[in-house]
Order: structure tokens, then sequence, then C-alpha cells
């Protein structure tokens, strides 16, 4: 009888076991693990961070309302794991690495700036894990026969045009223009493009420079703009553009438009004050965006996510300050992977990857596609760029304007005064 | 053309009495013990945060603050001799290279965990000064004459006072010094603190002109051993006019080359002179 009574007991405690096994496991437990790196140190700290605010929000937002329903009623919610790239190239392939192969990322985010995200992209690719880049518009990242990278952001080449059609509306008697420009790939990438796109127009370059990363000085370039010149454009990154701004005000260098990269859409840039003024810089997007599910609807596209007043409460509630187009590029690379996941219905990284290739949408960062040609797998070619230009409020102080395109325009643009 | 170069030529050359302050602290070293100061980037970095903190933190004007960040420097430089020169001073040239070059990256792995490596920047502008076709910072101007004030200021210590007096004497001769009674210890030291206080006072004089990292006061350490070559090292005047110098020729070179060429037309000429006089252009035959 002992014996039996034994026996009964262990054949029960191995079926409770096998029964255990094969049950489903429990939903909460379903966590990807999204892996970046971040510039918490160095040069690219100040978008950086902003970028990074932007994705743990949109994180945030996701695991509270219950994370991501799949088809088979797991229920997905999201971790991430990240270390400091301290803004340099070489760290980061070595941490994506890690990322993949030490913490188990599920899927990847670039870190920002399009060198770094060059540089990890390699690493996505080579260890079949999907990467949305955000922070980065190079475009010839995507010409390199990636295929599970996918771009956030307007491409470079798409990036300071807008400025030349705009210097054409504001002083149709300029005639030529100064680049000045920081030598890394991003930033060569959009004046290569800009300079192409000028001479075709018609405008003469007689000043195509470029300054080394690491560059505080500008006097040598500000003293190369010849006079009378029509523009000023160029500059590459926050820490660098706002000094480059700053020094061509204490010069005092007279243009019809100074239009520079991704530092003057920077909140920050307003604390350079009088310089700030009249200078024009590209967004990706700016918080008087008008994406909605209406002006979806009337684009013949879905909607998905946030609306644009409801992201910059949120952002504003959480972080105490106005969210930036970085800020907004970390939210929309969550939103989606969040998205595909959820069309997919699976973290399978095919069946991810092939939502992503045929994804078409509206968020509140704007339209949202790619490019799923083999010639430039991943390219963004749905969402638009927008000017801004920091101009004088009724107080005095700088007030950020979207000036560009008209249609989008909150007010009309000033040409930059006489010093 | 011609607006260009002298537009190119002022910021060149008021950014070369800066860069002289800078040059004079390594050559100062180098003349009186014989050192090749490799912890003078890190000092001169040290000297901008030391300005940055007092303005940003203190509300200290930032002029004003280079009296505490020279008396910071002095300390430093002091704590630095005893700590890993002192003991290394009579043996090979290279022991003391290594020895000042291990304080360099203390300071800058110690800098960069406290302060990080994001760009920082003394929100304090003077203007712009306008004479004729000209246009320039006058923060610039203003460091211009704080480095003749410095200058000037260490030029007097060298020759009207005892202390000065005596680190001519052991840098002119160690052991006649000492057999007169001067403790040499205690001037090596001094010098060693005058070297990095010099250092300190540029840093904080560049942080007024441009934005900085922990990582900063390494150009300036090279563009200091280009400008001791020139000057004559252990030659502190020299090391003024060397600085003018260069100061001049990164104004001049642009004018006609791309800026990237700068550090090319610099370092080639350090080594032109090196080749063809190698004691520099101001220095004893």
């Amino acid at each position: 009888m002992k014996r039996f009574g034994a026996g009964l007991a262990i054949v029960l405690s191995l079926s409770l076991i096998l029964a255990s096994l094969s049950l489903p496991a429990n939903a909460a437990d379903k966590t990807v693990t999204i892996g970046y790196t971040a510039s918490k140190t160095g040069k690219l700290n100040v978008e950086a961070t902003r970028q990074i605010n932007g994705l743990h929000l949109w994180m945030e937002q996701v695991n509270k309302a219950g994370g991501v329903k799949l088809a088979d009623g797991t229920v997905v919610k999201f971790a991430d794991k990240f270390y400091d790239d301290e803004s340099k190239k070489e760290r980061v392939q070595e941490l994506y690495t890690k990322l993949i192969s030490a913490d188990k990322a599920d899927f990847l985010i670039s870190p920002y700036s399009s060198g770094l995200a060059d540089a990890s992209a390699v690493i996505a690719q080579q260890y079949n894990k999907i990467m949305i880049t955000t922070g980065a518009a190079s475009d010839s990242t995507y010409k390199k026969g990636f295929t599970l990278i996918y771009q956030t952001y307007t491409p470079a080449s798409r990036y300071l045009t807008g400025a030349v059609d705009l210097l054409g509306k504001l002083a149709p008697q300029a005639k030529n223009l100064a680049i000045i420009h920081e030598k890394d790939k991003f930033s060569t990438d959009v004046v290569t493009a800009l300079k192409k796109y000028a001479e075709n127009k018609g405008y003469q370059v007689p000043l195509f420079e470029g300054y080394d990363t690491a560059t505080t000085d500008f006097a040598p370039f500000i003293n190369k703009i010849p006079q009378p010149v029509g523009a000023i454009m160029g500059g590459g990154h926050f820490a660098d553009t706002t000094t480059f701004a700053k020094q061509l005000y204490e010069k005092k260098v007279n243009a019809s438009m100074t239009a520079l990269l991704v530092a003057p859409p920077e909140p920050k840039f307003a604390e350079l004050g009088e310089a700030c003024i009249s200078v024009i810089g590209s967004s990706q997007w700016e918080p008087q965006a008008t994406y909605s599910a209406d002006s979806a609807k009337k684009a013949g596209m879905e909607y998905f996510g946030i609306s644009v007043a409801d992201f910059i409460k949120s952002y504003q509630a959480k972080f105490n300050e106005i969210p930036s187009y970085h800020s907004a590029g970390g939210y929309v690379s969550g939103l989606i992977l969040q998205k595909a996941i959820q069309e997919a219905g699976s973290t399978d990284t095919a069946k991810v990857k092939a939502v992503l290739d045929k994804m078409n949408l509206m968020t509140f960062y704007g339209v949202i596609k790619f490019d799923d040609s083999p010639k430039a797998h991943g390219l963004q070619v749905g969402h638009d760029m927008v000017y801004i230009q920091w101009q004088k409020g009724k107080d005095g102080k700088p007030v950020k304007q979207v000036v560009w395109p008209e249609a989008a325009s909150t007010a009309s643009a000033m040409v930059r005064p006489a010093r | 053309m011609w607006s260009q170069l002298a537009a190119s030529l002022t910021d060149g050359l008021l950014l070369g009495f800066v860069y002289g302050v800078a040059a004079m602290g390594l050559t100062l070293i180098w003349g009186v013990m014989s050192v090749i100061n490799l912890a003078h980037g890190p000092v001169i970095a040290l000297g901008m945060f030391g300005t940055y903190l007092l303005f940003t933190h203190l509300g200290v004007n930032p002029y004003l603050a280079m009296v505490p960040v020279a008396g910071a420097g002095l300390l430093v430089g002091l704590v630095i001799y005893v700590i890993a020169v002192h003991r290394v001073i009579n043996a090979p040239h290279l022991s003391s290279l290594l020895a000042t070059f291990a304080v360099n990256m203390i300071i800058i792995g110690i800098g960069t965990a406290v302060f990080s490596t994001s760009p920082q920047n003394i929100d304090y502008s003077l203007g712009s000064v306008e004479v004729g076709i000209l246009t320039f910072p006058a923060s610039r101007l203003v460091g211009a004459f704080a480095a003749i004030l410095v200058t000037a200021c260490l030029y007097l210590f060298l020759y009207f006072t005892r202390p000065g007096k005596a680190i001519r004497a052991v840098a002119n001769n160690r052991m006649a010094a000492e057999l007169m009674g001067i403790p040499s210890s205690w001037v090596l030291a001094l010098s060693f603190g005058l070297g990095t206080m010099m250092a300190a006072v540029a840093g904080g004089l560049i942080a007024t002109f441009f934005p900085f990292t922990i990582l900063s006061g390494g150009p300036y350490e090279l563009k200091s051993f280009v400008i001791c070559v020139l000057g004559g090292l252990g030659n502190p005047l020299g090391a003024l006019v060397g600085g003018l110098l260069l100061g001049g020729l990164e104004g001049l070179v642009p004018t006609f080359m791309p800026v990237s060429w700068v550090p090319v037309v610099e370092f080639g000429l350090f080594v032109l002179v090196l080749l063809v006089r190698p004691s520099g252009l101001f220095g004893a035959k």
C-alpha cells in the first residue's frame, strides 16, 4: 500500500510538472528587450538625451496601456537596455555586439547621429536584428545593401534643400551662398546635396569648406565668407553649430539668411539670445505640427498612436521642457516597432520586417514609409521637413516660428537684420 | 582678399597672446628642471573648468576668476611636483615624461568622471569691437591684455624678486645655486607650480572664447610644444613671441588654403625649426 501511495505521488507530481510545461507562459512575462546606446556624455549629449527621453516616454506609455497583444493572446511588454557610447564611433560596435550577445536584445534602436548609427547598423545586420534608426539622416547607410535597418528621419539629401527655395522667396536678389559644414558623415551628405541643388537653381557657391568635429574657433572660416553673400548655410550638430552661430553674430557678418543644421530647432538654442534671432533651421518635427487622424483620413492613410497635443503634454509633464524633434524622433522609433509587432502578431524578425517593408501610415511625427527596393532599403520616403526661424516675440524674447513650407507656416520668414 | 587677410591676422594674433601664456608655463618648467610636462594640457583644461565653476556657481566675473584659478593652478603644480616629479627629477628624461603622462591620464580620468566630456560654455559676452574694417569679439582683446599682464608679472617676478632670482639661479646652475644656500627642491617645486599656474590662467582665458571639455587642453599642449620650439625651450619671453608667430600663422594660412591645412603647416614648421635651429628661433645658439 505504501509503495502504491509513493508511486501515485510520483505520477501525480510528474503530471503536474508536465501540465505546467504545456500551459502557455504567463502573458505578463513576455518582455521584449530594446537595446541601444545613448550619448550620455560627449558632444552629442544634448540631442541624444532628448532622443532617449522620447523613447522612454513611449515605453512607459505602451507598458502602462497594457503592452501589445499578439494574435495568440500573448501580451508583449517592453524593457530597454542601454550603454553610454560617449559620442564615440569606436565604442558603438563593441556595445551593440554586447547588447545582442550578452543582453539578448530583441530589437535595436540606433544611437544618435548618422556616423554612430552607420557603425551600429553593420552589427544589427550581421546579427539579424531589426534596427530602427532615429537621429540619423544620412542617405548612404541605406544604400549599402542592409535589409533590416529602417530610417525614421527625412534623409540628409532633402535636409536643407528647402532653405534654398525659401531664400529664393525671401531674398530674390541673392546670387550666392557660403557653405561651412562639419566634416562628418551626416553634414557632408546634407551639404553635398544642398550644393548640387543650389547650383541647379542658379546660385553660386563661392565658399564650400568643412571643419573638424572638435572645432571651437570658427573665425578662420567666418573670415573667408565673401561679401556680399546671399546666405550662410551648413553647420553640423548642436555643440559646434551653436558656437558657429554665436561667432557669426560676434563677427557681425551680413547675409540675407543663415540656415543651419540640427541646433536651431532645439529649445536650448534660444539661450544664445540676440545671436539666435533670424537663424533658420530645418526640423524633422515641430510642436506646431498639424498631423492628425483627420489629416491622415484626408490623405487616405491610417493614423497610429498618440496625438500631437497629447505627446507634447505628456512629454512636458515628464521632462518639464518642450519636446524637440529629437524627442519626437525617439518616441516615434518606439511607436514604429510597436505598430510592426502588433501588425505582425509576432516578435519574429522576418514577420516584423515584412510589416515594416509595407508600412505606410501617419503618426504625430508625420508620415512613415520606407523604401523597400534593394537599392535603398529602409530609406525614409514618407516624411517631410519643416523650417523654423527664431524671431523676437512680443516680450523681446526669442520665439521659434515655422516659416516653411508656407502651408505649415506660423509666421512669415524674416531677412537677417543688418549687424 | 586684403580685408580677409587683415581680419584673419588680427584674430590669429589676439589668440596668439594666449597661446604664448600657455607655452610660457611649459617652457618655464623645461628651462628650470628639464622636465617635459605632459600634464600641461589637462591643467589647461582644469583652468577652463575652474573659471567655469566660479562663474556659473558663484557668479564670479570670469576675468576676476583668473586670480583664484591662478592660485589653484600653483597649488596643483606643487602637489604634482611633490607626488610625481620630485623623485624622478634626476632620473633619465623618460622617467619624468612617463610620470607626467600618468598625471595627465589621472586628471583626464577624474575630469571625465566628474564633468563628463559634454561641452561646457562660459556664457559671458563682452560684445564686439569694430576698428575700421575689422570686427572681433571684445573677449579676445581682453584676453590679449590679460596675457600681456601675466607675462609682465612673470617677468617682474623672475627678475626683481628673491624667489624669482633663485629660480633663475637654479635654472642656470643648480649645483652652484645649492652651494650658495638656495634650497633647490623648494625652487623646483615653485617653478613647477608657476608653470602650471600659467597653464591654468591660459585655460581660463581660452574658456572665455570657446566651449570646452576636459579633453580641450590637448590641442593647446601641442601648440605649446610648437611655440616652445619656435621661441626656444626655456625662454619665457620667447614663448610669448612664439605664440604670436603661431597665432599669426594660423591667421595667415586660411587666407590662402583650406583651414584643415593649418596643422600641416604648423607641424611642418615645428620639424623644420627642430632640424635647422634646434634651440629655437630665440634660443641660445
